[in-house]
């Protein structure tokens, strides 16, 4: 033939979604951004220009730093590069400080972080089955890495709205991958040193520590699934918490060592106790589900409970910012690639929380930008998914479809037909409401089904690669 | 996965990254008093909706023609008149008569580039998806790739939705002319090319070629008979369709004659700024705009250009089939952009060659990152470099030529490190041109350089594509296809 057929290499593939999505980075440098920009400039300028000590206690712009320590440190890393773009931006009372060069520092700075996540997913793809023969764009591995390399809520919550959530995704995605493929230990290190970067992972910290306790310091377990509790392992257990514990030493340390413990807890945690006890709830109430089942969970199900616990509690927890519902569709994707059902949850799912991630995109200017990208991954996973589990009936039943059609009338009558009538100088919010409800409709309907399959997996028949 | 959702990802990506590309800054932006392509655009809306028709191309009070008067055919003026209508609904403001000149605000620009993107979507687009399907060789996929190339094309995004223009329309309705030839509707592409032609006339680049088709297709079915009928039938449909675009101009006979000295403005001499053809390329050596007469340089311009173009018209007409309509394309536009009268650096629409243009602009970043991205997916999508043995690069009558002095060349490599080569030469002198200081003696010296290095390709674009066009038989799967 005249032309060779495109994409023969084996992984070249991977490396040219990688590349295309940053070259699309590159097109939103100059994109609006929000106030996150100004909380990160700020961090930037506070790690760099005072010591340590002042960090937790630096007050001159209200975006005080409310991240744990491990963050800190790379935003002071990320400052000494900083200065060789501007050196104005570095400067604490320059507020709300944002030339071009600090603009491009920063979004640069984010697409470059990336990479940890690129690395991430391509150790991902290697835990899933494979089916030989198959062409490119129906294999689980092209398609589970378009679904988080060009994930919409990834590229406008991060790259518009401004944020490092590729970043800290990548090092949980890597964490889960290790567990995947038996590298129990960094895995465990790995999550600790998440959960030193941001704290908002704590919601599915006790997946985890059930996890590795069942499945890891548990060696082995009987035929039906059931613990032996004489397998029980101590050395496991005891160097689990070394590298935990040691994790959290190496970050917080220097902050006990100057007595600042509580000032730094206070800012990472601004709640009272009473929100403190909400905060908590949800997880408290999956562990609770979990131990009835005795602990007969396989690792299959650590994925699935990992992503129960982030959704129960975005659901239930409080000061619950939209974003966090990123947090229940990444290790959805690696699910839906894998099952038909779950397929067809992720899809309710990631269509529904990318669709309530609009308000956080209010510019006109924008509004091309989000509707595109919402149907460029809304097309890809429908249509991928749909060839990848053609045997086997719709994935989706007639409701659902109606329900996410539905989506389309709500956001020309938000975002076009509201504005122009008289409702809305005295109801302004009444989109925002709407929105909200109906994607609440959507997300609790995911996480009941998702529930429910969690309580009904028979895994023990199963045989997959994710031990 | 099904066809109908990849070719949606590709638009959807083409829509996505001229929307981004939008984001950034336009031509003449803050900077009075005279601003930059987008002021122009502007100022036809306000000119057009504010001033009567016979009044569009003159030089009154109301319409000083020095500030960016209407110099494109009426289709233009049409258009920027139905956008006034929309502009006057959001905002009377854009469209006041003088008092709106210069106008700038986040809205307005938001505005103009929405009117960009429509043209696009509702004409070029869908040319380009129904060309690729119709007239691609190999898979589906082999389709959606090439599809996904030519819609981010940078050269297109970065003029239309960067520095500001409409190409979008005129080249996707030459496309749609292209198409309806090789669909055997010849009749619906020559209205459609006619429409082009009277919306830019720089479409008279491509406009030989259409003419040589159809001509040699109407003799090859007998001048006595059939082939008589159709050629009445075309140019019935060309001389109406002028007609009616021209029609609110002919009833006084300045009028027209005005539109043309607008259109075709000799008095602006053998070329303006940095362009990459011929005449720019050898004042640095010999100072011709000095040296010789506006006639003369007239004269010779004409000259060489139906010297370039007529041995690959000639071909068309005697064989008029669609390979070789196509390369007549290009070597028709590549003759008249080398060698014609006052060529702008847009009529090549060429990412490398317009780098100080966007410099000018501010649309560094967005050029790197489209001119990266094109070039990365040309290569890894169509394999440009693995089909590269001398057969497919048609090499066969270099070959030929170069045998008798060197015949230990292994051509195909020789022209694997040329591309490469070419590569870093632009990638350097990009660099340098904005990095880097000139030196004081030559102040012009980075886009001088970058016109002349551009030259020398499309010199030898020129003559590869009217030696394939002449010489080389046709290919053997476009055989099998009918005209």
């Amino acid at each position: 033939t005249v032309m060779a057929a495109p994409m023969t290499n084996d992984q070249s593939w991977f490396y040219a979604l990688a590349l295309g999505v940053s070259f699309l980075k590159c097109l939103l440098i100059n994109a609006y951004h929000s106030t996150d920009f100004e909380v990160h400039r700020n961090w930037l300028a506070l790690t760099h220009s005072l010591p340590v000590s002042q960090w937790y206690y630096e007050a001159t712009s209200e975006w005080t730093l409310d991240y744990p320590p491990l963050f800190a440190w790379f935003e002071y890393g990320l400052s000494h590069i900083a200065c060789f773009f501007d050196k104005e931006m570095l400067v604490v009372p320059n507020l709300n400080y944002a030339s071009p060069a600090t603009v491009l520092f920063q979004r640069l700075s984010v697409i470059v972080a990336d990479v940890v996540f690129f690395y991430a997913v391509k150790e991902c793809c290697k835990c899933l089955r494979e089916d030989k023969g198959k062409d490119l764009l129906g294999k689980p591995s092209f398609i589970l890495t378009v679904l988080l390399l060009w994930n919409f809520g990834l590229l406008i919550v991060d790259h518009i709205h401004f944020q490092y959530n590729g970043f800290l995704f990548g090092v949980l995605l890597l964490s889960i991958a290790r567990h995947c493929q038996n590298r129990h230990f960094e895995g465990a290190f790995l999550f600790s040193v998440l959960l030193n970067l941001k704290h908002i992972y704590l919601y599915i910290a006790p997946a985890y520590g059930i996890y590795l306790l069942r499945c890891f310091c548990f060696t082995q377990s009987n035929a039906d699934g059931s613990l032996q509790w004489r397998s029980f392992s101590v050395v496991r257990l005891v160097i689990l918490g070394t590298i935990v514990l040691s994790t959290f030493a190496v970050s917080f340390g220097p902050f006990i060592a100057l007595g600042q413990l509580p000032q730094v807890l206070s800012r990472l945690f601004p709640f009272k106790r009473g929100l403190c006890h909400a905060y908590w709830a949800p997880n408290i109430w999956a562990l609770y589900n979990i131990a009835d089942k005795a602990f007969s969970i396989l690792a299959r199900g650590f994925l699935r409970c990992l992503v129960i616990c982030a959704l129960g509690s975005f659901m239930f927890g409080w000061h619950v910012h939209e974003k966090a519902i990123m947090m229940a569709i990444l290790p959805l994707s690696l699910l839906a690639v894998d099952s038909r059902k779950d397929a067809g949850i992720f899809l309710m799912l990631s269509v529904t929380s990318h669709y309530s991630l609009f308000p956080l995109l209010f510019t006109t200017q924008e509004l091309p930008i989000k509707i595109f990208l919402m149907l460029l991954f809304t097309i890809f996973s429908l249509a991928s998914l749909k060839t990848l589990f053609r045997k086997g009936g719709a994935l989706l039943n007639p409701l659902e479809v109606t329900y996410l059609l539905g989506l389309i009338p709500l956001e020309l009558i938000c975002e076009f037909v509201y504005p122009l009538t008289v409702w809305q100088k005295t109801f302004p919010f009444l989109p925002l409401m709407l929105t909200s409800v109906y994607c609440a409709l959507g997300v609790t309907y995911a996480f009941i089904r998702l529930y429910i399959s969690l309580l009904t997996c028979s895994d023990t028949t199963k045989k997959t690669k994710m031990q | 996965m099904e066809n109908w959702s990849l070719f949606s990802l590709c638009v959807l990506l083409g829509l996505t990254s001229r929307w981004a590309v939008s984001f950034h800054s336009y031509s003449g932006a803050g900077k009075p008093p005279m601003f930059g392509d987008y002021e122009a655009q502007r100022h036809w809306q306000e000119v057009t909706y504010n001033l009567p028709v016979h009044e569009w191309y003159f030089n009154t009070t109301n319409n000083d023609l020095n500030y960016w008067g209407l110099d494109y055919p009426p289709l233009t003026a049409y258009h920027s008149l139905v956008c006034a209508y929309v502009a006057k609904l959001l905002n009377p403001e854009w469209v006041e008569l003088h008092a709106s000149r210069g106008y700038e605000s986040h809205s307005h620009k938001l505005f103009m580039r929405a009117t960009v993107l429509f043209t696009d979507i509702l004409i070029y687009i869908p040319a380009v998806l129904l060309y690729c399907f119709y007239f691609c060789d190999g898979s589906s996929k082999q389709k959606v790739a090439t599809a996904l190339c030519i819609l981010l094309y940078p050269g297109l995004i970065l003029i239309d939705y960067g520095h500001f223009q409409y190409n979008s329309v005129s080249l996707g309705l030459a496309l749609w002319g292209i198409l309806g030839l090789g669909l055997g509707w010849d009749l619906f592409g020559s209205l459609a090319f006619t429409l082009a032609l009277n919306y830019k006339q720089m479409e008279l680049y491509h406009s030989l070629p259409f003419f040589c088709y159809l001509l040699g297709k109407c003799i090859k079915q007998g001048l006595i008979g059939r082939g008589f009928f159709q050629l009445a039938k075309i140019s019935l449909t060309v001389l109406v369709t002028f007609a009616l675009c021209w029609m609110p101009f002919l009833s006084d006979p300045k009028q027209p004659l005005q539109v043309l000295h607008r259109l075709f403005p000799f008095g602006r001499g053998l070329f303006e700024d940095k362009v990459a053809n011929t005449w720019c390329s050898l004042n640095v050596l010999i100072k011709i705009k000095t040296l010789l007469s506006r006639e003369t340089q007239l004269f010779l311009s004409f000259a060489l250009t139906l010297l370039f173009i007529l041995p690959s018209s000639l071909k068309l007409l005697s064989k008029p089939n669609l390979w070789q309509f196509k390369l007549a394309l290009v070597n028709s536009s590549l003759a008249f952009f080398l060698f014609s009268f006052q060529v702008h650096e847009k009529s090549i629409l060429l990412a490398a060659f317009m780098l100080p243009l966007l410099v000018k602009d501010g649309l560094l970043l967005p050029y790197v990152v489209t001119s990266l991205a094109f070039l990365f997916l040309s290569l890894y999508l169509l394999s440009a470099l693995e089909r590269s043995t001398e057969e497919e690069l048609r090499l066969g009558l270099y070959r030929k030529l170069t045998r008798h002095w060197l015949p230990k060349l292994n051509l195909s490599r020789i022209i694997k490190w040329k591309f490469w080569f070419s590569l870093v030469a632009m990638a350097a002198l990009s660099f340098t041109s904005v990095w880097l200081e000139p030196p004081a003696k030559f102040p012009d010296l980075f886009p001088v350089l970058v016109s002349i290095l551009s030259f020398l390709h499309f010199l030898g674009f020129i003559i590869y594509f009217n030696l394939v066009q002449l010489m080389e038989p046709q290919r053997k799967k476009s055989q099998k296809k009918t005209n």
